[in-house]
């Protein structure tokens, strides 16, 4: 009898535990996104002018103790990189027998797990395979799985940052972790290269000279398709987004180039299941939807979507359409747009060596996230180029890093005054290849010539 | 009204896919005492089998109950290999030991399947859309799951209640010594009933899976629903696994379509619909606090039987 009693006991104990856990795990679920994002100005805003004056008493004593730049030629020159950095000394690293190389240790935390887990994966392949196509540098990068939680991702930037102490670091896919963690590691000195997720703060007024986007701006991507699907002719439109910070600027910047829409539907970031959403829709009857939802979100509202019977055509940003969903979703996507900076297909030579290098290391067509993991490297290796091969002095690597001086895949690629690119925007069409069978995207017009961001003038940072 | 009538059916389907997860939460937890974080383990093994088999051979059926011989598999093994040892220690031990197994097996998919999200193919059969009303068509799969749910709920009810293994179980609940002494092997019949919860969620994620994209951790989400089930339905009991799940399914829909125009009416429609679909996403535990307020034991739970 007594051990009864004592499991009932036990039991309810449980029960009350078990409800304050779930309890907890719902509540920061549904909150956590935000929080980061407000955490995240503050810390900005407070260390942004602390920022300024720290890299002229730097420069003096780092010149010294390093060994190279009694060697080099380039020492001299060094102040005014800006001006000719590669006239005499170096007129194609490439070309070189003994060239500038040496180690850097690069800091990479980014999406592994999850539906978007791809997306981390394309980044990192990527961005391993162009400095070994390089084969000057020793990469030591260090690689984390953030699982889309800002929290935990902090955690592992403090710890690349004091523990590890790496030179540059990359990588983040989700703009809600980056929004967390991006401060925190500009404000320590440290040099951040998005090779995705730039959301609109870090465009505006938070700006920092050490954040440097080699993707795009989030707004960036649905602009394009705003200009689109307005030509078209279509008034009613509905738009569909996660419910965090990309979804948000993604939205702003489809309405932005479009015009209101009728109706904005957000849902749980990492949802599963659209039903609820693709009634709405049908409610609704528009003539048009836009969606922005990348990774497996993509595939699963797509895939409903097709299931539910509407017909209403449907657009998206590239991230809606990179080569994994459509490959998901099978021949139903043949036919349809969305809209890039880039596209596998694109007809320059850099693009040529990266996407057959792509395909014969790791087998499959590379997306447009392998793409930006891809010009993040070799906008990393022309900085350590203009820098003598080290990452040491961090206002050298500024100036090298703005001068975008690299072959991008992409063709035409320029900083703007916040360290994002101006760029072309194309539209895209889902084909199927015609050499390797699978489905893929080709570039079918030009949108947008040198296309910048909408927050660059409120950005107190200047060329 | 359609909108009503069709977020309506979403709701249930949801709740019946619930249902499959936590009906095997409920027993394991109710009957054996045990928690099983892995459950939702058991859900994704489920679908990645499903659509490991599915690729290959194209075909539903044997992908179907391949995902649930799988998740089976895995649940018989997961029990003899390492619950069996942890019925007599506390909660911690099992919550530790069973969240580990969460870590590995998501670990563990991504290192046999990839990164890559995979997807399963409805029955060519069923990949239709039936009208339901006049002027709303809706998919015939996700009717489909209704009904599957449906089965599946009759199915536990007459093993439960019209059974002898049933007896067994309705008695391992609150006497296992006596049902012991009685000369039933508990021990086998623990083992079989965490089996059939593991076939259970298997089941949930091979039907789920076709309009899900079937990716790693993708059962840990429902876990964290089931878990809120089974306590708005009672801890143990299969009714409250089934109201818990119709209810919590329907708010959780409901609240997704009309919070935002309700948010509508006081601020701009931008941020209604970006604050309405945050406290949508909150609305069931909302429900859950308030069942159990009024009811601290949960609606079916043991100590109003």
């Amino acid at each position: 009898m007594g051990g009864t009693t004592n499991l009932r006991r036990t039991r309810s104990w449980w029960l009350w535990r078990a409800v304050a856990i779930v309890a907890t795990f719902g509540i920061l679920a549904a909150a956590c996104g935000d929080d980061d994002e407000d955490a995240a100005p503050a810390e900005t805003a407070e260390a942004a002018p602390e920022a300024a004056p720290e890299p002229e008493p730097a420069e003096e004593p780092e010149a010294a103790p390093e060994p190279e730049p009694a060697e080099e030629p380039e020492a001299a020159p060094e102040p005014e990189p800006a001006e000719e950095p590669e006239a005499a000394p170096e007129p194609e690293p490439a070309e070189e027998p003994e060239v500038v190389g040496g180690e850097v240790k690069v800091g990479m935390i980014t999406t592994l797990s999850t539906g978007a887990a791809y997306l981390g994966e394309g980044i990192r392949d990527a961005f391993i395979l162009a400095f070994e196509l390089d084969g000057r540098y020793e990469l030591d990068l260090i690689v984390e799985d953030d699982g889309r939680d800002p929290a935990f991702a902090q955690q592992l930037a403090d710890r690349m940052l004091t523990r590890d102490e790496v030179d540059v670091m990359t990588g983040i896919v989700f703009s809600n972790v980056a929004g967390a963690v991006v401060p925190q590691v500009v404000n320590a000195g440290t040099i951040y290269i998005s090779p995705n997720a730039a959301p609109s703060p870090f465009a505006g007024a938070q700006c920092h000279e050490n954040y440097f986007v080699a993707s795009w701006q989030n707004d960036n991507q649905s602009e394009a398709m705003g200009v689109y699907v307005a030509s078209q002719g279509y008034d009613s439109v509905i738009a569909l987004a996660p419910n965090y910070q990309a979804g948000h600027d993604l939205v702003a910047g489809f309405k932005r180039f479009f015009g209101e829409v009728d109706e904005e539907i957000y849902t749980e970031l990492g949802a599963t299941d659209y039903a609820q959403a693709i009634a709405q829709i049908r409610e609704a009857n528009p003539e048009a939807v836009y969606f922005f939802y990348p990774g497996g979100m993509g595939i699963a509202f797509v895939q409903q979507y097709i299931a539910s019977g509407l017909e209403i055509p449907i657009f998206g940003p590239m991230s809606s359409f990179d080569e994994v969903i459509v490959d998901a979703i099978g021949d139903v996507s043949l036919g349809l747009f969305n809209s890039s900076f880039w596209a596998p297909d694109m007809d320059n030579e850099a693009n040529r060596v990266f996407v057959e290098a792509y395909r014969e290391k790791y087998g499959t067509t590379p997306t447009a996230y392998a793409a930006q993991g891809y010009d993040a490297a070799l906008l990393l290796i022309s900085a350590l180029d203009a820098n003598g091969g080290s990452a040491s002095d961090t206002a050298g690597m500024r100036e090298a890093l703005k001068a975008a001086d690299f072959d991008s895949v992409r063709g035409k690629f320029r900083f703007n005054t916040n360290n994002h690119p101006i760029q072309d925007w194309y539209l895209l069409e889902v084909i199927r290849d015609p050499v390797h069978g699978d489905l893929t995207n080709t570039i079918v017009a030009t949108i947008l010539e040198d296309h910048e961001d909408a927050y660059a003038s409120d950005c107190p940072l200047t060329g | 009204m359609n909108l009503f009538i069709e977020q309506t059916l979403n709701g249930l389907q949801l709740g019946f896919t619930l249902l499959m997860v936590s009906a095997g939460l409920t027993l394991i937890f109710g009957i054996m005492n045990i928690i099983n974080l892995a459950h939702g383990s058991l859900f994704m093994v489920g679908a990645f089998v499903a659509a490991d088999v599915g690729g290959r051979t194209g075909n539903y059926l044997l992908a179907l109950l391949a995902g649930i011989a799988g998740a089976a598999v895995a649940g018989l093994i997961v029990e003899l290999g390492l619950i069996r040892r942890l019925y007599h220690r506390d909660h911690l031990y099992q919550v530790l030991a069973t969240f580990a197994l969460v870590l590995i097996a998501n670990q563990a998919v991504q290192m046999i399947w990839g990164l890559t999200p995979r997807s399963v193919s409805a029955p060519a059969f069923l990949d239709r859309t039936v009208p339901v009303l006049p002027g709303l068509p809706y998919p015939a799969y996700r009717l489909a799951i209704t009904a599957v749910g449906i089965a599946v709920i009759v199915f536990l009810h007459l093993l439960v209640e019209r059974t002898r293994v049933g007896m067994w179980i309705r008695a391992g609940r609150t006497h296992r010594e006596l049902l012991g002494a009685f000369g039933v092997n508990v021990r086998l019949l623990y083992t079989l009933v965490f089996a059939v919860g593991a076939g259970l969620a298997g089941l949930a994620g091979v039907v789920a899976a076709p309009f899900l994209s079937v990716e790693s951790g993708i059962g840990d989400h429902f876990l964290i629903l089931s878990f809120v089930v089974i306590v708005v339905g009672g801890i143990g009991s299969l009714k409250g696994a089934l109201y818990g799940s119709l209810m919590l399914g329907l708010a959780d829909t409901w609240a997704r379509t009309y919070l935002p125009d309700l948010f509508g009416q006081f601020v701009d429609p931008s941020t209604a619909a970006t604050a309405g679909a945050s406290v949508a996403s909150a609305s069931i535990y909302l429900v859950m606090v308030v069942v159990l307020v009024v009811k601290p034991n949960g609606l079916f739970g043991l100590a109003d039987e």
